[in-house]
């Protein structure tokens, strides 16, 4: 057991039943794993603490709330109450996923103590040592990768771990479409020019 | 208590999606290009297992069919996914991977949060309005799954087995693939 907790990586095995074991117990203890939303959630407190009228207690609402901005105010105010509310469920999990990636490191044998960890080998392999390069290119990934989430309404989680885990017609699609452009889409870019 | 849950699950998923390598760019990146398929292989077996233990215990009225929650099917979920799937590629992170490895003390993966409150943003200004056009028209009756949930307004593909059939079949199906594909490839 202390050797699972302390190895740096888990063979397909084991990480396929972690990974199965965590899904699962998150539908059977309370809801599907999903992350993506949080993001529009964490945008909503920022934009909320700038102006107090984003968000609004509204008694008439399905949830208590609403908001001037449609995607907020949607499904009766639920995104909206989120954000008035930052303690709950789901926000308060993805910023416990942040602890469990600290806490898998700490707990890691210190072989691998000084990691690049501001690109992956095969990105340097590619384009050069410039951390900007970098940066620049995982901002705008970034920005793809939550718009289309949201677009999708999940992301890997939500649609492809939690969908497909139920058979939701959904999850397959989303699956499907995302590998799709993703295989092509990093053959391409990664074609080892150095 | 959910907030406890939510600390509970929170961990244990941030653990465990280190642990796999799933917030290692390196990792999806020659996993994406098909010449890593360690991910893969535990992604499937995780779907798969997860899924047919799932419909066995909604077999036995151990899980509650109440904590299920099914997406709805549309066009816009195609969309997306194909342009998160472009976003993926590049960046070598998805939005679970990235505040995982934020986490894990990588600075790149601070970058991609940043760049993904912007896109949640220009969604958010967006939404309406797109919110009335072809982008949500539904497929599949919305909701669908292939097994039967028993809930009754998710539509059913394949309603005339029982679903702890169409989910064990499946789950069999993507644990089977797991085994098969090879580790990495030349």
């Amino acid at each position: 057991m202390k050797n699972i907790l302390y190895q740096k990586q888990w063979n397909w095995k084991i990480s396929g039943v972690a990974l199965g074991i965590t899904f699962l117990l998150a539908v059977l203890l309370i809801k599907p794993i999903g992350v993506s939303t949080q993001f529009v959630i964490l945008d909503g407190i920022i934009w909320n603490s700038f102006s107090s009228e984003l968000v609004i207690k509204d008694p008439a609402a399905v949830k208590g709330y609403s908001s001037q901005n449609a995607y907020l105010n949607k499904n009766g105010g639920k995104y909206a109450r989120s954000v008035a509310n930052p303690l709950n469920y789901s926000f308060i999990f993805v910023l416990a996923m942040v602890a469990g990636g600290l806490l898998a490191i700490s707990l890691q044998s210190k072989e691998t103590g000084n990691e690049n960890r501001v690109a992956p080998k095969i990105w340097f392999d590619n384009f050069g040592r410039s951390s900007i390069t970098r940066y620049v290119a995982v901002f705008g990934g970034g920005v793809l990768v939550i718009f289309g989430a949201r677009l999708a309404g999940g992301c890997t989680s939500g649609h492809m771990m939690s969908g497909m885990m139920q058979t939701s017609l959904s999850g397959y699609l989303f699956a499907i479409a995302a590998f799709a452009l993703a295989v092509p889409t990093a053959i391409f870019t990664f074609k080892k020019r150095r | 208590m959910e907030i406890i849950l939510a600390i509970f699950l929170g961990l244990l998923f941030g653990f465990v999606l280190q642990k796999t390598g799933a917030a290692n760019p390196q990792k999806i990146i020659n996993m994406l290009r098909l010449k890593d398929l360690h991910l893969m292989k535990a992604i499937f077996f995780g779907i798969g297992l997860s899924s047919l233990l799932l419909f066995v215990l909604l077999g036995l009225g151990i899980a509650e069919s109440g904590n299920l929650n099914v997406k709805t099917a549309y066009i816009g979920v195609i969309i997306g996914g194909g342009l998160l799937g472009i976003g993926w590629a590049v960046s070598g992170f998805c939005p679970g991977t990235a505040v995982v490895a934020a986490g894990a003390k990588r600075k790149d993966a601070l970058f991609f949060i940043l760049g993904g409150l912007v896109g949640a943003f220009i969604y958010m200004l967006m939404y309406s309005s797109i919110e009335s056009t072809f982008l949500f028209d539904k497929i599949g009756g919305g909701k669908a799954t292939l097994a039967l949930t028993g809930i009754d307004n998710y539509p059913t593909l394949i309603p005339s087995i029982p679903a702890v059939f169409v989910a064990g079949t499946i789950g069999a199906l993507f644990m089977f693939i797991a085994w098969k594909l090879p580790e990495k490839t030349t």
